[in-house]
């Protein structure tokens, strides 16, 4: 009963029972958005924009506007830049993804140096502040995940084509351009939906942590969805735990045990996993795949 | 009987990285046919296919299929590109791969039926993968994936096939898997153009051929195209005439240091 009880307790508190819904969310929506971003290769995308925000933030903070809004508003704005920029080839999109990310991160320090005065809102937008998850933000969580993950469910074989093969998806007439610009827009949204719980610094994990754990686990790509999906919120709960019980701050505890999961996935993943290669090397000679076959 | 031509090209001109690649193809490819394309390397095979299948713009001219402009029917022409140019460790498994060339005819926020999975069954078949099926695109050999994207173009069930360079660098097995699909693909009034290196294999299995060499060369039956002059034209200093047997030297282009 003790362990009961163990779990029980924080979620005694208010604060306690809508940070856990808010972790909860992020956790899975950036689990699910991050299998795209660990399969094209994009982690320096979403690195780059959780940072780009920050001139958004800075901008609604001085106009006394909403601080998702702002931030909702610029990554967009440099997601969709990035497109533009690497459009058929001009530039390369990493770095495209270079001259835009840093060009909007010095964008935010000026603004936010010309404010003087900026206060712990700013703070908590850098490094999250899950326990001071209000009502409204929930919703706004709730909602905009919601629309995310729709959209991938609906867009499912069209994004599935675009990943992996844009010649047979331009041969077979699809909107190529179009759907990479909506999978950017949706990864800017996940990223400020989860401004809130892990902050701009650590976005990018949650994206592609739990995504690439599931990619040693699994060989197709809804399997590595769900998987990354249930990885993503038992980190964001266990992480929540450990915050509530070690007092330490909440949204590096939920990316520490995400990076756990995934170095025993690394080392112990069947197939992959170095340690079990290692294992099987040695105990698997009686096995019948180890075998040579009968002449 | 006076059926409409499947292909026709009209003073194609498709420029590839800001040169003109092939200029002024005017052309008629007969419902069903299939042809070779054949041609040195640089001769623009590949870039024509391309702009076939909507993959280059033209800069000039029209390509018209069932006398209609191209784009204007969906998944009409299927395209196998020389090499896939794809992440071999995507988690796709074969059949999720085959799967893909009905993604067009699904259509949009639809799941595929029975139909679908009933040409992607026939495709695995015939392309001798069902035991691949449900294995991860990265643990098959060379000669299967190559396979794989065979098998998809199928299933897409095209009134036009392009295959770019399928007799290059395969094993033999998957060779005469090719032709004998090629066979098949004729009954049922499939139209196949396929781009080849080799001038044997151009003249003896299909009943015409296009010589290509940045502009039209010849088109029709092997024996009036593969003429002496015809084959010098097109490929210049790389053709031997021995006795009667014409030799080309693919290996060391000249000006090379372009690996085919």
């Amino acid at each position: 009963m003790a362990v009961i009880e163990w779990l029980l307790q924080p979620l005694s508190y208010g604060f306690m029972q809508r940070g856990m819904a808010a972790a909860l969310m992020v956790g899975v929506l950036c689990a699910v958005i991050g299998c795209y971003v660990v399969l094209r290769s994009m982690a320096f995308l979403g690195d780059a924009l959780a940072h780009a925000v920050l001139p958004g933030v800075a901008l609604a903070y001085l106009l006394r506007g909403n601080l998702l809004i702002g931030a909702l508003v610029a990554a967009v704005a440099v997601a969709l830049g990035i497109g533009l920029f690497s459009r058929r080839g001009t530039l390369r999109e990493d770095t495209a993804i270079g001259i835009l990310f840093s060009a909007a991160l010095s964008l935010g320090v000026v603004l936010i140096s010309l404010g003087q005065t900026y206060a712990v809102d700013l703070t908590h937008i850098l490094f999250g502040n899950v326990l001071g998850v209000r009502m409204d933000d929930l919703w706004l969580t709730g909602g905009l995940g919601l629309v995310v993950l729709a959209t991938v469910g609906l867009l499912y074989k069209e994004f599935l084509v675009v990943s992996f093969d844009p010649v047979l998806a331009t041969t077979l007439r699809l909107p190529v351009e179009r759907l990479r610009n909506l999978l950017l827009v949706l990864l800017a949204l996940t990223i400020v939906v989860s401004l809130q719980t892990v902050g701009v610094g650590l976005a990018a994990a949650m994206l592609v942590t739990p995504g690439a754990t599931a990619y040693l686990l699994t060989r197709r790509l809804f399997p590595m969805m769900v998987v990354a999906a249930g990885l993503g919120a038992f980190s964001a709960v266990a992480g929540l735990y450990l915050s509530f019980y070690l007092n330490v701050a909440s949204g590096a505890a939920i990316v520490l045990v995400a990076t756990a999961l995934f170095l025993l996935a690394f080392f112990l993943a069947p197939r992959r996993g170095l340690l079990w290669n290692a294992l099987s090397a040695r105990w698997g000679r009686r096995g019948p795949e180890n075998r040579c076959p009968p002449s | 009987m006076n059926e409409p031509e499947w292909l026709e090209m009209e003073d194609v001109t498709v420029a590839y990285n800001g040169r003109v690649a092939v200029c002024d193809i005017t052309l008629r490819v007969l419902h069903g046919a299939q042809v070779a394309v054949v041609g040195p390397n640089g001769a623009g095979k590949s870039t024509l296919f391309k702009a076939l299948v909507g993959l280059l713009p033209l800069q000039r001219g029209q390509v018209l299929i069932h006398g209609r402009p191209l784009g204007s029917q969906q998944d009409c022409v299927a395209y196998v590109p020389q090499r896939e140019e794809v992440d071999w460790h995507f988690p796709v498994t074969v059949a999720d791969v085959v799967l893909m060339g009905r993604y067009g005819r699904i259509g949009r926020l639809r799941r595929p039926g029975r139909e679908d999975r009933a040409a992607v069954a026939q495709a695995l078949y015939l392309l001798g993968l069902e035991d691949v099926a449900n294995r991860p695109i990265g643990e098959l050999s060379g000669g299967q994936q190559q396979r794989v994207f065979l098998a998809r173009a199928l299933a897409q069930e095209p009134h036009v096939l392009l295959m770019d360079e399928p007799f290059t660098g395969v094993d033999i097995v998957t060779q005469e898997i090719v032709l004998g699909l090629l066979g098949r693909l004729k009954e049922q009034g499939v139209t196949a153009m396929v781009s080849t290196h080799d001038l044997n294999l151009a003249s003896s299995r299909f009943e015409y051929v296009l010589l290509l060499n940045r502009r039209l060369i010849g088109y029709g039956p092997p024996a009036q195209v593969f003429t002496p002059q015809a084959i010098r034209e097109a490929f210049g200093e790389q053709v031997l005439f021995l006795d009667g047997a014409v030799i080309v030297d693919q290996c060391c282009p000249p000006g090379g240091g372009k690996w085919p």
